[in-house]
């Protein structure tokens, strides 16, 4: 079971032949992810990494039937990337270029809309199910088959998490980098639901940081559907008022969006809040216990 | 980027955005000139001379060691001469700057827009930001002017308004006509107001502004609407399509550590306390200084070296966190996924020899892709590098090297 992806997702790489690229198609398809081809605009015909590249999303689905897509395009090109893999019918696309202009951002998040496609990023690390598939550019070998949901707005604080989650004798069923870009095509709250409606998993551990109000909304939604145990950090505690901390979306813009204002609100909403990233592991087993 | 009020203004005039006009100098016979321009220009004897700082408050805050506020009315050219010349070269504190204060370089000598006429003058808000969780810009605006908005917003939150534009069709005239008409205004000022609302919304987009606020939005006593002040913000992932806004960028604005941070590629915000930190990844960049005051310390400074954390990018950092003499201790933390831990941890003694002299302990945290053979490497090393794998274990370094 499990999420988003599985052995069946058909994948293809827009921006396949360059750097990024092909650095991580190759490094999904070693862990066993069907990568069907690829995309690069006036390299149609060729062949690249043993699959075939397409001018156009609609030309590499007609072949080959993907309904998935990852995005390594250059940010001034991202979102048109995004628009163009919807227009083709791609069900799943993961954006993972960072740097595109918001208001790119607000023309593709409105072409979305009522269409048949889920855009996870942009600014994220991908989509694992655990064994499974990969697409994104986390490290495989961290995410351990097991049955703990991740869903994150940080890359290396997900590798954390999910490091800590197997060494807690756990493992993981599928982890979601959401992205840290103001806005993103899933919120945490809409993440955060898929995984609980999921068979496969059995607990979910929450990752925010400061900026916006996707936690308090995941928050909420979890309090009044709350069936499984939720473990949840908010990265940003110590990061002053009013500066960019890296992610764009990260920056407290009012007394709502602090690391402290969000995790009251998990705290009131049922969920198990930690201070620090180092106990997200031994948390997680220690509520699955009760 | 933030940008200057002069320079936000300029900008606003491009779009057909009527402003309170001004001149920006930076001398105090530069700004008895300028205000002899502006009178000859608008026959009025007063004139304001606005500090210019990326910082609000300017109208209530004082120049350090003085009481000369930020922005200032004066009646005739001696006036503004003086005020200009006590403004000029010193530190302006306000609310927003903090108690150090942000040096005055340039000051805006500016028309007086109270001056008098046949109708009362009035004072609105007006913002157009991201609603981030709509995915939507929206127009904010108040009928209470020239306060803080966010005040106002939590006293008389009915006083505030929000116009969703949608993305796709873009601001419509009959959101234009709303906006003036529950701001309570009618004939000229009201087709004046619908004017400055559609240019406006155009500037910020076609700027790629990632907040825009006028405040005050004035009524003159003639009916007309203008800016009489200019926050603006630009989206940096944007500046790629707007080379000539690159060249406003005003770095004696800066912290210099984060500006020669910027000059190799590190993602680094100066802060204030006494554990430097050296992270790949912002999240856990965030979390780890969140660690660091959880031990006890306080973090010194964010900064996510991304995803090559080598000998090169390692060096620089360690060179910019010990520029800061508070620093006691600083934390290298890399969850080695695609990198190798092997890799960054001689990339750190690469780095510490090059250096030479380093007088504060270092604590290496390598996690991930051979994070062993990396502590390995550490050990043998013989330089004073402690490491640790898991981040309790680097958490209690960061205690031990503080207490």
């Amino acid at each position: 079971m499990a999420i988003l992806v599985n052995k069946q997702s058909k994948i293809i790489v827009q921006g396949f032949t360059g750097t990024e690229g092909t650095f991580h198609a190759t490094q999904m398809i070693e862990y066993g992810t069907q990568v069907v081809g690829g995309v690069t605009p006036g390299k149609g015909g060729n062949s690249h990494l043993e699959r075939p590249v397409f001018n156009t999303v609609a030309d590499a689905v007609k072949h080959t039937g993907a309904n998935v897509s990852i995005i390594f395009v250059p940010p001034a090109f991202a979102a048109d990337a995004i628009m163009e893999a919807a227009e083709a019918g791609i069900e799943l696309v993961i954006c993972i270029t960072e740097g595109i202009p918001v208001q790119d951002m607000v023309k593709a998040k409105n072409y979305l809309l009522g269409k048949n496609t889920r855009l996870i990023g942009p600014n994220c690390p991908g989509v694992i199910t655990a064994g499974e598939c990969k697409v994104g550019i986390m490290p495989g070998f961290v995410f351990k088959k097991g049955k703990i949901g991740i869903v994150s707005k940080s890359g290396t604080l997900t590798y954390e998490a999910a490091d800590q989650v197997a060494k807690a004798g756990l493992g993981i069923s599928t982890a979601v980098g959401i992205g840290g870009d103001p806005i993103i095509g899933t919120p945490t709250k809409e993440a955060v639901e898929l995984l609980m409606n999921d068979p496969a998993t059995e607990g979910i551990v929450m990752i925010g940081e400061i900026g916006g109000s996707m936690e308090a909304d995941a928050a909420r939604w979890i309090k009044d559907n709350n069936r499984k145990p939720v473990v949840g950090f908010i990265a940003g505690q110590t990061a002053p008022p009013g500066r960019r901390m890296g992610h764009a979306g990260a920056i407290i813009g009012g007394a709502d969006d602090t690391a402290a204002a969000k995790m009251k609100i998990m705290a009131e909403c049922g969920i198990t809040v930690v201070q620090t990233p180092a106990e997200i592991g031994s948390t997680m087993a220690k509520v699955l216990k009760k | 980027m933030n940008l200057h009020e002069y320079q936000a203004k300029e900008l606003l005039k491009k779009y057909s955005v009527p402003v309170q006009e001004g001149i920006p100098v930076d001398n105090a016979g530069a700004a008895e000139e300028a205000y002899k321009q502006l009178k000859v220009q608008f026959g009025n004897n007063f004139a304001v001379v606005k500090a210019q700082i990326h910082a609000g408050g300017r109208g209530k805050g004082k120049i350090q060691g003085t009481e000369q506020r930020g922005v200032a009315v004066g009646k005739n050219a001696e006036d503004i001469k003086q005020i200009a010349s006590n403004i000029l070269g010193g530190t302006l504190v306000t609310i927003q700057t903090g108690p150090a204060g942000k040096k005055v370089n340039k000051v805006l000598i500016a028309q007086d827009v109270y001056y008098s006429g046949a109708n009362p003058v009035k004072e609105f808000y007006l913002s157009v930001l991201l609603d981030r969780a709509k995915g939507q810009n929206v127009i904010m605006y108040s009928t209470e002017g020239g306060m803080d908005i966010e005040e106002v917003a939590h006293n008389t939150p009915d006083r505030i308004f929000k116009e969703h534009v949608h993305p796709g069709g873009g601001l419509q005239p009959f959101q234009a006509r709303k906006i003036a008409f529950n701001l309570g205004l009618s004939g000229e000022a009201f087709k004046n107001c619908v004017k400055f609302v559609t240019n406006l919304y155009n500037a910020y987009v076609g700027l790629d502004c990632s907040m825009l606020e006028i405040n005050p939005l004035f009524k003159t006593s003639d009916e007309k609407i203008i800016a009489v002040d200019c926050k603006m913000n630009l989206d940096d992932n944007a500046l790629m399509r707007h080379p000539e806004l690159e060249a406003l960028r005003d770095i004696s604005e800066e912290d210099p550590t984060e500006v020669e941070a910027g000059k190799y590629n590190l993602n680094f915000v100066k802060l204030d306390g006494n554990v430097g930190c050296m992270v790949n990844g912002a999240g856990l960049a965030m979390a780890t200084m969140d660690m660091i005051k959880l031990s006890g310390g306080e973090p010194a400074n964010f900064l996510d070296v991304g995803g090559t954390a080598n000998a090169t990018t390692v060096e620089a950092g360690f060179r910019i966190i010990l520029k800061d003499p508070k620093v006691k201790a600083i934390l290298i933390n890399i969850f080695g996924g695609i990198v190798r831990c092997d890799r960054v941890a001689q990339g750190v003694i690469d780095a510490y020899k090059s250096i030479g002299d380093i007088r504060v302990p270092i604590i290496v945290r390598l996690q991930g892709t051979n994070a062993e053979e990396a502590q390995q490497l550490i050990a043998q090393s013989g330089l004073k590098v402690q490491s640790a794998i898991l981040l309790s274990e680097a958490a209690a370094l960061v205690n031990k090297a503080v207490s």
